[in-house]
């Protein structure tokens, strides 16, 4: 048995004698490792398989030797949830991914999660000492994969311990919502001996993880690894419950819950209101995703029908524009466009998701900003018309802002239209929750503790974001977690 | 979980299933829906709640086969199981009390399922109900002995004059309309049928409520696939709805709408 702090002390004799085997110089001269990956032209043809194939183990200990072991590190302060990166590194370049995962899962629930779909380039990696010598940056996210999936092979193998449900305060919970910010929520409760029930209005347990992002970035099977551990560790899960609707807020009280975790999502897809935007063959990204991730639409005997676009626009430019166009080639489109009114530089999406589009044969419309969708006679849409625009000034995300350059109008041809512009907070819950405070924009109003203005329920995630990423959800799930069971346990 | 317990034939196309779901049997109320997934790799597919039983934990649906997932649904027998049914979905019926008219319910085929519901509610409510039914024929009236027990007074119209008096819906509704002081009319039925009694009550200038039934995925807000224009602006079915003022929605642009992976 590995005692806890030895895993994370930088001053372990383990981890000193690491940094003593190799200099610094000759760590800086090893390149970045390079994940291989599927090819471009054999993995358009197959919706489901993942694009990136995971590192060796000998890659992984090389990159992991890159890494100079700092004694401030950086990269902790990029991460949303200052995860040991580090201490999980040097573990996994003295052979052990196992005990690497245990110091993820100290602050990550879903570290295959998020090793496979954090902006690691805007966050851990962006502040990598490496910078500062003109180097690439340690391939953290690339290192979270590798460990997070070790341990998952470990443990189908029965070679690393499952978890074990905590010794029972009795104390009942529920949480609404079982994405990335539900699930990080209960297994935090879950390992302090709360009894937790997650409620998930679909039928299928995993929020955005099963029906948004795509099989090819996030295989289910990685997700439901996650859930069967969360099960192991004594959480129940509930699929068809929409809480406000099947269950009140009274119901879950009369039924011995102490404490409610929100974790609803953004459920609801913006569009941009313009004209032929009604038209057939427009839709959300969530319609488009949710029909092919969670519904099977596309696969033989699956009954959801879903569009096969031939020429396809996406409008937006972030991760699930990206998700969104790539799943369009692989139903068989022979045009699949990104359409986006910043250039690429301002884009928000993932660079390797961008990247990824790219080489599978996306093209890339920037700087267009679709005015109008035009429709034939049976009111299906066959064109678009696209403003082009010039950068201006910045605004107050910080980018520059996109502005039209006047009469630059063009007409492009499409058969589907795919709307990928952000989300905006579901209001099914705040509307069934008398006494729950709500912002303007619609998201739940909370404290700094997560706590909304009922003493009992918490929220966080994008009911509170409004529309963020998973790794923020889920260091609001872990917070709240924090927070509720310091309240009922003092109560 | 969801079983059915029962099952009756309105017609060779319609059945009435009892289907087992206690929570939503104890929550609903007149105007919602629910989900529905037959089979494993079946489809979301919504329909509205026609009746429930708190007491058995069983609500009744009512569905038509006019698809491949419809009649799929159509065949399950007692003992079977879908797959999955979630709800009660979407807003509850507005039933207000009028004192100055009466209140007309107006259903065409199997949208008199989700009719009725709101039938007993307006009359619980202490409303003068008139209901009137509208089917091509005699066989595709439905519940008619229901609707009776729950109405002031209930007109079937038929297209072939199979049952009750020969022609479409408005007529019924404007010989009602020609004859009372009428406060409120509520139509369930297919999209075009609704299009008119809209068009008929903008004349008469009588408020109107319509509960549409548009492509939804999943249904409680996240696709957007039920979204119509309703007095110009975009509004979820699911989450908004499924009633909205009748003389508001798009009705042209909605038929459109539903035909899109035909």
């Amino acid at each position: 048995m590995t005692d806890n702090k030895n895993l994370t002390d930088r001053n372990a004799p383990w981890r000193a004698e690491l940094r003593n085997k190799i200099t610094a110089k000759e760590r800086a001269v090893i390149p970045r490792a390079k994940m291989s990956q599927l090819d471009p032209a054999y993995r358009v043809k197959t919706l489901n398989e993942e694009v990136n194939c995971g590192l060796s183990t000998d890659q992984a200990v090389l990159e992991a030797t890159r890494c100079l072991d700092c004694p401030t590190p950086t990269c902790m302060e990029g991460c949303p949830v200052s995860i040991e990166i580090p201490s999980f590194i040097k573990n996994i370049q003295r052979g052990r991914a196992d005990l690497a995962a245990e110091v993820l899962r100290r602050t990550s629930a879903l570290p295959a999660v998020c090793g496979r779909v954090c902006p690691q380039e805007r966050q851990c990696e962006s502040r990598c000492i490496y910078h500062k010598m003109k180097k690439e940056p340690v391939a953290i996210g690339y290192l979270e994969r590798y460990a997070a999936d070790t341990e998952r092979s470990l443990r189908k193998m029965g070679l690393s311990a499952e978890p074990q449900p905590a010794v029972s305060n009795d104390i009942r919970v529920a949480v609404a919502g079982s994405g990335p910010a539900g699930l990080s929520f209960a297994g935090e409760m879950a390992r302090r001996g709360f009894k937790v029930d997650v409620y998930e209005a679909l039928h299928e347990i995993g929020g955005v993880l099963k029906y948004g992002i795509p099989e090819f970035r996030l295989p289910n099977e990685v997700v439901d690894a996650e859930l069967d551990s969360l099960r192991k560790a004594g959480v129940v899960f509930h699929a068809n419950t929409v809480i406000g609707k099947t269950l009140s807020y009274d119901d879950l009280l009369n039924e011995g819950f102490r404490g409610i975790f929100v974790a609803s999502g953004a459920g609801l897809p913006r569009f941009m209101g313009i004209p032929g935007e009604n038209l057939g063959g427009v839709m959300s990204s969530n319609e488009y995703l949710t029909r092919i991730n969670l519904m099977g639409a596309g696969r033989p005997g699956y009954a959801t029908p879903v569009a096969h676009g031939k020429r396809v626009a996406v409008v937006g430019g972030g991760n699930t524009a990206m998700d969104s166009v790539r799943t369009a080639l692989r139903m068989g489109a022979e045009k699949a466009m990104i359409v986006y009114r910043r250039s690429e530089a301002e884009m928000p999406a993932r660079v390797e998701e961008v990247e990824h589009a790219k080489e599978e044969g996306v093209e890339f419309l920037t700087l267009c900003n679709p005015v109008e969708y035009l429709g034939d006679e049976k009111g299906r849409v066959r064109a678009m018309r696209v403003q082009r625009m010039t950068l201006g000034e910045p605004d107050a995300s910080g980018r520059r802002k996109p502005v039209a350059i006047p009469g630059a109008i063009d007409e492009i041809e499409i058969d589907e239209v795919i709307v990928s512009v952000g989300v905006s907070p579901n209001p099914l819950i705040p509307d069934n929750i008398d006494g729950l405070d709500v912002t303007e924009r619609g998201t739940i109003s909370v404290n700094e503790n997560l706590r909304s203005s009922l003493a009992t329920v918490f929220a966080g995630g994008d009911i509170v974001r409004g529309g963020a990423t998973v790794i923020l959800a889920m260091g609001d799930g872990r917070k709240a977690a924090a927070s509720m069971a310091a309240q009922l346990l003092e109560e | 979980m969801y079983k059915i317990t029962d099952k009756r034939y309105f017609s060779p196309k319609v059945v009435r299933l009892e289907v087992e779901a206690p929570d939503i049997a104890r929550a609903r109320k007149a105007g919602h829906f629910v989900i529905v997934i037959c089979d494993e790799k079946g489809e979301r597919i919504p329909l509205t709640i026609a009746d429930a039983d708190v007491k058995l934990g069983t609500i009744s649906l009512v569905v038509q086969a006019v698809g491949a997932s419809t009649e799929k649904i159509c065949a399950m027998e007692p003992g079977d199981s879908f797959a999955s049914l979630v709800g009660p979905l979407g807003k509850a019926t507005r039933i207000a009390r009028h004192e100055d008219g009466a209140v007309v319910c107006c259903g065409g085929g199997v949208g008199v399922a989700p009719l009725l519901p709101i039938i007993k509610a307006m009359k619980a409510a202490g409303n003068r109900v008139i209901s009137i039914l509208a089917a091509r024929n005699k066989d595709l009236i439905i519940l008619e002995d229901e609707v009776r027990a729950h109405s002031d007074e209930t007109i079937i119209m038929t297209d072939d004059g199979s049952a009750g008096r020969k022609g479409l819906v408005t007529e019924g509704l404007e010989t009602v309309l020609l004859n009372e002081q009428v406060s409120e009319v509520v139509t369930i039925g297919p999209a075009i049928m609704m299009k008119f009694v809209a068009l008929l009550t903008k004349k008469y200038d009588v408020p109107t409520v319509a509960s549409l039934n548009t492509i939804m995925v999943d249904g409680t807000g996240m696709c957007g696939a039920c979204r119509v224009s309703v007095g110009g602006k975009m509004r979820f079915v699911c989450v908004d709805g499924p009633e909205f003022d009748a003389h508001q929605v798009d009705f042209d642009e909605m038929i459109k709408r539903m035909r899109a992976y035909d």
